[in-house]
């Protein structure tokens, strides 16, 4: 009763800007003003297509953020399922009218753009994750019933992505899933034992990997099995880290970037070339706006009164830290290279969009923070 | 109620949940910052140098030989300007293409082109290939005019070694040719400065002062990208001169005697008695050494090589024969100083008829009629065989052999410029036992003493001799690099107070003599020969009496000789062809040593003309020339020598 009063609660505008969280609005313009710069860094410090693409959708999908970030939360969470249906559609249509590049079908032509509907996906699993938990007791979490179900949820959309071929994506759904199904308190247990199967499928898992998946990993072990073919990669871009050294070789003076050595440098490796040019003091500081934006998002979830809004924030900073965390390993070399993008910093629209809607939400989260949501 | 507690039991789960998570979190966030400092801060040197390999590659531009001259400055070995084409292989998406409209242009022959894809298998996609490295200026320029329908085409300007003089001095400087393995890894300073291309000397001065001659390459570098291809210069080290060489070759002496031996085989060495600067070494027949810069071909090879005069053998050093009579004043000082002989000894030369008998052997003097009686000075005058073999019988080889190794023979003289220089061979009754194993017979010492049988001599070491001689009776080394360092006043005072010190006891015995300290017991006997050499060229019946110079300025002293190639049968004798009539390859070889001026000698001189006949016929007249050309010019480098001090 209390609930729906306070439910009912409409906020004027200006109650709404005002509970607008700018520390975070701030730390994502840091961020992507850096990604700017960066990408201009790999075109060689010409204002060209990259740079520009990238311009436009930073500022396109910014606005989207703010834009959304006034939807109800309590909408976000009736249009949970929804949100997954219309990934998994997508996913599904990828395989019917997708467009191939390098030997994998991730995309499909929205005429503006090609979109990638996997990296939606990865948002949409958190948001109907959080609606599905925010719904069960803590008393029946651990029932196989209320177990099944996200795993199903979660092995449909993984399977479809792994099957683009997109190993990385698909790993990163999962952690995210994964995520939030610790977070919503399932016994310790469950991720002990399903660890233990995890490592004994291995081989199986392996036996089941594309090619250039396998060698991507034996690579990673070793680096120097193939220095010009799978190894490149990683060499050209420790190579490239390592040189930055302290203070980094400065602004567009990344030697490894922009003589081409470096691969993929305005996508999975925008970080190396960031490294490169600002050494080991920018790293840390790019890090550490990262680390910043997630500790906002776990502070913001913090003082959200509903279980729904609470457990997107942090599933959703576990996720962006999920993020962050595998991109810079992979390049560093301490994870195999699987293709995950650095968010909002990495160039790619697919990737801004579901990070900046994923963003929206936190903020809609923080706005309507006093909304209760009742089952 | 019951949904309140259901929610605060899971605020207080995902609280701790999250808290697990976030420790996680820190130490993954751990791993990476330590990841990162361990590749920028504790490894940045080992990426650093990666990064640098990655990005810069070096080009060497080859070193500039230095210039050789002789002792007047004119240049012996030049750098010439060459015109050359190269093709850039990063620049080039049509390699075929380019090499046939580069074929049509400067036209390459088959071979050329042939070995244009041969050096393309063994060189990097980025790196240049050498084209042509010779082009003649119209060729050059047109290239120049359809350059741009040739992609990858750069044409150069660079420098090659260019020999003025071409076969003048070949046997002398030697020629350049490209670096082989071999020069690499014998050579450090070549090793150093290797770039493709690079040219080393090959024999001669180019050869033995490449370490002073070849100088330093230079650095270019250039900053490329990923795929190898250029993207500009960071840094260009010039590359440097070698030093620059002067030789004591006086060109025009040279020259002329090379001139002299035009259309024979000879050598013709002179130098100067107190210095021991040798002013000229010719060898005939020469080759041109320009043919070798650029890989010879082999038609003009095989002709050099199958040239039965032997042109690549440097007759002056390497070209070994008897003295013959050149050596009789040697005997002669030999005898005189362990004072076997006084000069007014007397032996009747009687002719074929009644030759030297020794142990049922006979012995002929050349003269058919005989000389009559014979005194010392005569018999050297007249090159007397007879008072030779009867002088050499009471020396004895053995020391015939001390005296002759001291003055020069048996032994190589400008080794360190030429490795393929020969020792010769003065031969003892030990070195007979040694390598021999037999015992030495007394007719073979007899022989000895006309400078037949076993004695071998280079021409190199008979000038040697006479310039040792000459001097009256002082060690010299003989050179062929000017240094500067070297005082003429200081070795003629040198000499001067050396001839006022005692004599050895021991003078006598085999035994190592230092520079310009005096070779003889008595100097009066050196004198003695030198007397009787004077007579031989300037007196009624001396053996060289027709090449003498009535002009006092020029006046000179020498001693013919004249070398079996084989024994001389008593059918010979009783032919008595002349030299033309006979074969050529069974001619005598004709040789001729003197000094000059008689009165105040300076010079020193050896001609040698293989199968000529007579030394007094074919090598004396030679000399004749050659020495007035040498007095001519005394003046003039005394003057150079002056100058070059002050400088």
């Amino acid at each position: 009763m209390i609930s729906s009063s306070l439910n009912s609660l409409n906020y004027s505008f200006l109650e709404k800007l005002k509970s607008v969280d700018y520390f975070l609005i701030l730390l994502v313009l840091l961020i992507g003003a850096i990604s700017v710069f960066s990408i201009y860094s790999t075109e060689s410090g010409d204002f060209s297509f990259y740079t520009k693409n990238h311009l436009i959708r930073l500022v396109a999908f910014f606005l989207l953020f703010l834009a959304l970030s006034f939807v109800r939360v309590s909408t976000w969470y009736r249009q949970a399922y929804t949100f997954y249906l219309l990934g998994l559609l997508l996913l599904l249509s990828v395989i019917f009218f997708g467009i191939s590049a390098s030997g994998s079908k991730r995309w499909i032509n929205l005429v503006v753009f090609n979109l990638q509907p996997s990296e939606l996906m990865k948002i949409a699993v958190i948001v109907s994750f959080a609606r599905y938990y925010h719904r069960i007791q803590s008393a029946d979490i651990e029932s196989y019933k209320y177990l099944l179900q996200p795993i199903i949820l979660l092995l449909i959309p993984c399977y479809l992505v792994i099957a683009q071929p997109d190993l990385g994506t698909a790993i990163l759904i999962a952690g995210s899933g994964i995520a939030i199904i610790w977070l919503a308190g399932l016994n310790i247990k469950y991720f002990i034992y399903s660890g233990l199967i995890a490592l004994v499928s291995m081989p199986f898992i392996i036996s089941i990997l594309k090619p250039y998946q396998k060698s991507r990993i034996l690579t990673f072990f070793n680096p120097e099995r193939d220095p010009l073919g799978a190894g490149y990669q990683i060499i050209q871009s420790k190579i490239a880290i390592g040189s930055g050294g302290m203070y980094g070789k400065g602004f567009l003076k990344g030697t490894q970037s922009y003589l081409e050595f470096l691969p993929e440098k305005h996508t999975d490796f925008i970080f190396t070339l960031f490294s490169e040019e600002f050494g080991f003091l920018g790293s840390i500081l790019l890090i550490f706006l990262y680390v910043l934006l997630i500790f906002r998002i776990i502070k913001i979830g913090f003082s959200c009164r509903s279980f729904f809004a609470k457990l997107y924030c942090f599933g959703f900073s576990s996720a962006l830290f999920l993020y962050v965390f595998v991109n810079i390993a992979m390049v560093v070399g301490l994870l195999p290279i699987v293709g995950a993008p650095l968010p909002i910093m990495s160039y790619g629209g697919s990737s801004m969009l579901s990070i900046m809607i994923g963003l929206s939400i936190v903020m809609s989260c923080k706005i309507y923070s006093q909304e209760i949501i009742s089952n | 109620m019951i949904k309140r507690t259901s929610n605060l039991d899971k605020n207080k789960t995902i609280n701790r949940r999250l808290f697990i998570l976030g420790s996680a979190k820190v130490g993954l966030l751990g791993l990476i910052t330590s990841r990162l400092y361990n590749l920028q801060i504790s490894e940045k040197k080992k990426y650093e140098i990666l990064s640098d390999k990655n990005r810069f590659r070096e080009w060497k531009t080859p070193p500039k030989r230095g210039v050789i001259t002789d002792f007047y400055n004119n240049i012996i070995a030049d750098n010439k300007r060459v015109y050359q084409v190269y093709l850039s292989l990063d620049e080039t998406k049509d390699f075929n293409n380019s090499i046939f409209k580069l074929k049509n242009i400067i036209g390459l022959s088959d071979d050329e082109l042939s070995k244009i894809y041969e050096k393309k298998q063994k060189i990097k996609p980025w790196d240049t290939i050498l084209v042509s490295e010779n082009l003649s200026w119209e060729k050059f320029s047109k290239l120049n005019l359809y350059l741009h329908e040739i992609e990858g085409a750069k044409p150069v300007l660079s420098t090659s070694r260019y020999y003025p003089y071409s076969n003048d001095l070949v046997h002398i400087i030697g020629y350049v040719g490209e670096a082989s393995a071999d020069d690499i890894t014998k050579n450090k300073k070549i090793e150093e400065n290797f770039v493709p291309g690079l040219k080393v000397g090959k024999i001669g001065i180019e050869n033995s002062t490449d370490q002073i001659l070849i100088g330093n390459y230079g650095l270019k570098r250039f900053e490329v990208n990923s795929s190898g291809k250029k993207i500009k210069e960071i840094s260009y080290k010039k590359e440097t001169q070698g030093e620059n060489l002067r030789t004591t070759i006086d060109l025009e002496v040279q020259r002329l005697a090379q001139k002299l031996l035009e259309n024979k085989a000879g050598s013709i060495c002179a130098m100067d008695i107190y210095s021991g600067e040798i002013i000229a070494l010719a060898s005939s027949p020469t080759y041109d050494p320009n043919k070798f810069t650029y890989g010879i071909n082999k038609k003009d090879w095989n002709e050099i090589k199958n040239n039965k005069l032997r042109p690549l053998v440097n007759k002056s050093i390497a070209g070994l024969y008897s003295p013959g009579s050149t050596i009789k004043p040697l005997v002669a000082l030999a005898a005189l100083e362990y004072g076997i002989i006084n000069p007014k000894l007397k032996v009747k030369c009687k002719g074929h008829d009644h030759p030297y008998e020794l142990y049922g052997q006979k012995y002929h003097c050349w003269k058919k009629d005989g000389h009559g009686i014979m005194s010392l000075r005569n018999a050297i005058k007249q090159s007397c065989d007879i008072y030779f073999y009867e002088v050499a019988r009471l020396l004895g080889v053995d020391r015939l052999s001390i005296i002759a190794k001291r003055y020069g023979l048996g032994s190589k003289v400008l080794e360190d410029i030429f490795p393929e220089e020969k020792k010769g061979l003065v031969p003892s009754t030990k070195w007979k036992k040694q390598v021999l194993e037999q015992s030495w017979y007394l007719g073979e010492t007899v022989i000895t003493g006309i400078g037949q049988g076993y004695i071998q001599t280079t021409p190199l070491q008979l000038c040697l001799m006479t310039a040792q001689l000459a001097n009256g009776g002082f060690k010299i080394k003989p050179n062929l690099i000017y240094n500067n360092n070297f005082n003429y006043e200081e070795i003629l005072s040198k000499i001067q107070s050396e001839k006022n010190k005692p004599i050895e006891a021991n003078i006598l015995h085999e035994k190592d003599i230092n520079l310009y300290e005096k070779l003889y017991k008595n100097s009066k006997n050196i004198q003695i020969v030198l007397d009787a050499m004077y007579g031989s060229t300037n007196e009624q019946s001396g053996t060289s009496f027709r090449s003498r110079h009535k002009d006092k300025k020029y006046r000179y002293a020498g001693k013919t000789g004249t070398s079996q190639v084989r024994r001389i049968t008593d059918k010979d004798r009783e032919l008595d062809l002349d030299t033309s009539e006979i074969e050529y390859k069974n001619r005598d070889h004709a040789l001729f040593v003197a000094f000059a001026p008689y009165d105040k000698p300076k010079y020193a001189i050896s001609v040698l003309v293989e199968h000529g006949g007579s030394g007094s016929k074919a090598a004396a007249p030679l000399a004749n020339k050659l020495i007035k050309k040498i007095i001519d010019r005394d003046k003039e480098r005394e003057i150079k020598r002056k100058e070059l001090k002050i400088i």
